[in-house]
């Protein structure tokens, strides 16, 4: 993984580095402060760990009035920054760079507010998407997003890629459950955008900033909606001799009237590694399995999930398993669940995020797997059927950088053949350094520029993560230590 | 010139290769046939100093137009079939660019929950086209034509995403906004661009698409949206509570939306607004209403109607409504009808965390005759007020601003919305950020030039 360019650093802020420290330690504190190399170490990647870059310093702040502190005095000295959640962004969108520093949200964590009559919570941005399910959950309410590193990721970084989930076929995506944010603009000035009501007035800044990655503002504090949870959820599992019966069979779900909370798909290579991982239960004889959740209360569940099955038969499904516990639902979801961890057991692989219409799925898996073999590497698909958001998993050899160059050619062809058929690069992982210069295959040039005026509104000096979402040969003039000859590989 | 495209041109290809796996789901009532307004509305009013309407039929006819309005620096103002020209503040241009031309379905596709509509398709076509594969718009956009003096009917679909006001559904499922899923517009650099897609899962680049719902068509014109659709539901039954004073009102529709069972309209008609509904039996019973609404497969309805009673047993024993009478009942709502327009009246649009509003409600009636209707669980209320110079904005706007959230004017006569703030004024660093959007998108100020803000 050796392909996406950065811009050379700056060696003069490299060289101010204890200065810097210092001028920052004045403003709010020498604790908050990372500038030991084994301290900064842990903050030099993040979920795509093919990249790393050691970061000028590390800071974390307490409060919105020391994140607008340190932006201010940032944005008058031209240094740049990187927000940084949790750092399990699949994109390098938390990638540092030598002369930048990473402010981390991380120590801003708690609920500041919770209103169950009026369905919202106030929350800090540095805590974790869990963390706000397990607090409202003490009244039977729920965070909706559930994206699979819930457990470690940050709000922040939900915000910053606009995360989705298994769940979000029925609930939507992060964009669909925050009210308002209260964020820091590069200069330092506190914006609240939106607040406790449903519909923010004036212009939508929060679409703006909720899958910005980190290149408009830093949000310090969200108000997100939370919902009641169902009377109860349950899984079955259908299985198919292809995947054209499988992906016919989820658009005749849906088009019948049902919007399930979940369907999950995983071909054969995924199956059998996660079965071998989670003994979830999947059948071994097939070559395409449906996970299809639905709820409500017992009786919804067992007319829905029979309906269900009378919709797939004319599909010709080889098994048909309706969980029939808490037991079996969970060890079916633990499978799925783990099933990215399962298949980096057996291998390295590079995860994918393209998103396409639902009528062309069975076009698409067959040429994916094409695509794969023809670089002679092979892979494994994981993905949201539902809405048509695919994980396909190439499988490769990260100590053989003749595979891993093929890994990436392989990845970017898919992600091409997604934007052909009608879909899009990135369907919740975000752009981030990985596939910003994939940019123009979806965007024409105008495209990018209305995108990256909105940029320049928000961030006048490109200071806020730079090199990421757009395409270097677009940005690069607006970024210092960027021009010809500048750059380099990685 | 190309003619514009109608609702044959809809990819009748894509929609044949997917009839043998779509089943039409077929509701347990009849869908009534939706308002069929005069399909030529007059967009433009005798008395109007508007010298110049283009109907671009065409993206690039539209670049064209204002590539040549840029050069001239002239402002223009941006409709679609009029519906909203008596919303928002007035228009002082003398052009006027109507998206009517631009007209037609180009993309259904039932299985996947998607449509693509050029913007001045209207929206009567866009949901009888919907309704006759059992499908519908989520988030019911309202007709503000009846409440402002402007025909009713004559919505745009783009209108609709321009102004991103969404009927009693959004509560549930979510705003006109949330269901957006790409657009392609022209900016007033004269720039055709797009943004989004068809998928449901995308987050390439920024949200340049959700962006522009809620910009009155300030910094781009809309030429073609694509939308997510969701099934009809089987059945709907709406529960009537009665007599149940604002405060105890809310707080029962606030409960019912901490229920699981999926409320998707939480409505309260104080006795005014509830004596005005075309509903002649419920009008007739001279009280208060209280109205939860719910929409699934029949089963699960009769199931959870009856779950809802038990829990809000405590107020009362509610009549019932059977779908028929549940879907006109809503659709008399979507288009504001108990809050019909008068010129003896103002109307605001009050957007608030549910359990302030009633709280609003009763400061503002402190000062003025004050008729409301709740919707959203009490998030939003409707709020007629006298006709008045300001009408009411600084009492409205006090009360408001004291309890959060935001107040838009609606109806009030063209001199009072070119006064007063229709929209809630900016606060300095959200005038920053909002004009350098402006200026981003359209650095001439030529599009509906001061239709939100009175300086930009």
């Amino acid at each position: 993984m050796t392909f996406v360019r950065l811009p050379e650093p700056d060696q003069g802020v490299i060289g101010r580095r204890a200065i810097i420290a210092d001028d920052i330690a004045r403003l709010i504190g020498g604790p908050q402060i990372i500038i030991d190399e084994d301290g900064r170490r842990a903050f030099e990647t993040d979920a795509l760990t093919a990249y790393r870059r050691m970061p000028l310093l590390v800071v974390l702040p307490r409060t919105t009035d020391e994140v607008s502190k340190v932006l201010r005095y940032c944005s008058d000295n031209a240094i740049k920054v990187i927000p940084r959640g949790a750092g399990t962004s699949l994109c390098g969108g938390a990638l540092p760079a030598e002369d930048a520093i990473v402010l981390c949200v991380s120590k801003m964590n708690r609920v500041l507010e919770i209103d169950f009559a009026n369905r919202f919570a106030r929350v800090e941005s540095g805590i974790t998407n869990l963390a706000i399910s397990a607090r409202a959950g003490q009244q039977g309410f729920f965070y909706a997003p559930d994206p699979s590193s819930q457990l470690a990721c940050t709000l922040a970084g939900n915000l910053a890629m606009n995360s989705g989930g298994a769940h979000c076929l029925k609930y939507g995506v992060t964009t669909h459950n925050v009210l308002g944010v209260k964020m820091v603009l590069m200069d330092g000035t506190i914006v609240d955008i939106g607040g406790a009501h449903l519909d923010a007035p004036g212009y939508d800044l929060l679409s703006y900033m909720i899958g910005s990655e980190g290149q408009l503002g830093v949000i310090t504090e969200a108000t997100v909606r939370i919902l009641k949870a169902a009377e109860g959820a349950r899984p079955m599992l259908l299985g198919f001799a292809s995947p054209e019966q499988a992906g016919a069979c989820v658009a005749a779900i849906i088009g019948a009237g049902i919007v399930p909370v979940a369907i999950e798909y995983m071909d054969r290579p995924a199956i059998e590694v996660c079965e071998a991982y989670a003994a979830a239960g999947y059948p071994l004889d097939v070559e395409a399995l449906l996970i299809v959740e639905v709820e409500g209360s017992e009786t919804e569940i067992n007319v829905l999930l029979n309906r269900i099955a009378e919709i797939a038969h004319p599909f010709g499904p080889k098994s048909v398993v309706i969980s029939s516990d808490a037991g079996q639902s969970a060890r079916i979801w633990a499978g799925r669940k783990a099933a990215f961890g399962a298949v980096g057991r057996i291998s390295d692989y590079y995860c994918m995020d393209g998103t396409i219409p639902l009528g062309q799925l069975p076009r698409v898996l067959t040429r994916i797997g094409e695509i794969c073999a023809g670089y002679g590497l092979k892979v494994a698909n994981i993905f949201h059927a539902g809405d048509g958001n695919l994980h396909p998993l190439i499988l490769y050899d990260a100590n053989k950088p003749e595979e891993a160059a093929k890994a990436e050619q392989a990845g970017a062809d898919i992600l091409r053949l997604c934007v052909e058929v009608g879909g899009c690069l990135t369907g919740e992982h975000g752009v981030g350094i990985e596939k910003r210069d994939l940019m123009t295959v979806q965007f024409s040039s105008v495209d990018l520029a209305v995108q990256m005026r909105i940029k320049t509104v928000f961030d006048p000096g490109w200071l806020l993560n730079a090199a990421k979402v757009f395409p270097l040969d677009a940005s690069g003039a607006h970024i210092a230590g960027h021009g010809p000859g500048q750059s380099r590989a990685a | 010139m190309p003619a514009a495209r109608t609702s044959q041109g809809t990819d009748l290809a894509s929609r044949a290769l997917h009839e043998t796996a779509h089943r039409v789901l077929v509701p347990a009532f009849d869908v009534p046939a939706f308002d069929v307004p005069a399909v030529n509305v007059p967009i433009i009013k005798e008395e109007q100093t508007v010298t110049e309407l283009l109907r671009p039929a065409a993206e690039w006819e539209l670049q064209s137009i204002i590539a040549r309005l840029a050069a001239q620096k002239q402002a223009v103002e941006v409709v679609g079939h009029g519906a909203l020209r008596n919303a928002g503040r007035p228009s002082a241009a003398a052009t006027v660019i109507s998206t009517a031309s631009l007209r037609g379905v180009t993309l259904y596709e039932p299985n996947e929950l998607v449509m693509s509509a050029r913007a001045g398709t209207p929206l009567f076509e866009i949901e009888a086209e919907l309704a006759s594969r059992g499908q519908m718009l989520p988030f019911e956009p309202v007709d503000l034509g009846p409440a402002t003096g402007a025909p009713a009917g004559a919505l745009s679909i783009g209108g609709v995403f321009a102004t991103n006001i969404s009927g009693s559904r959004r509560v549930f499922s979510g705003s006109a906004r949330d269901h957006l899923l790409g657009v392609r517009a022209v900016n007033g650099r004269a720039e055709l661009f797009k943004s989004g897609g068809r998928v449901m899962k995308n987050v390439t680049g920024l949200d340049m698409a959700r962006s522009l719902t809620g910009s009155w068509g300030t910094l781009a014109v809309l030429t073609e949206v694509t939308f997510k659709v969701v099934p009809l539901p089987e059945a709907m039954t709406t529960l009537v509570y009665r007599n149940l004073p604002d405060d105890l009102a809310i707080e029962a529709l606030t409960a019912a939306m901490g229920t699981p069972f999926e409320v998707t309209g939480a409505v309260h008609l104080p006795k005014v607004a509830a004596s005005r509904l075309g509903n002649q039996k419920l009008a007739a019973l001279g009280e208060g209403l209280t109205l939860l609404r719910l929409e699934n497969f029949a089963a699960s309805v009769d199931y959870r109607r009856d779950k809802l009673k038990e829990a809000l047993r405590i107020y009362g024993t509610p009549l019932e409504l059977g779908s028929a009478e549940t879907w006109g009942l809503w659709s008399d709502l979507r288009r504001v009808s108990v809050m019909p327009y008068s010129a003896e009246t103002s109307l605001w649009r009050i957007s608030t965390a549910p359990t302030k509003g009633p709280e609003i409600v009763a400061a503002i009636q402190k000062f003025m005759a004050a008729h409301a209707f709740y919707d959203w669980s009490g998030g939003l209320v409707w709020l007629e007020v006298p006709a008045a110079a300001d009408a009411g904005a600084s009492d409205v706007r006090r009360a408001v601003a004291v309890r959060g959230g935001h107040a838009t004017l609606i109806r009030a006569l063209p001199e009072v919305r070119a006064s007063v703030d229709v929209f809630e004024p900016l606060k300095p660093e959200m005038e920053r950020l909002s004009r350098g959007i402006k200026a981003a998108f359209d650095p001439h100020g030529l599009l509906n030039r001061g239709r939100m803000y009175a300086n930009f």
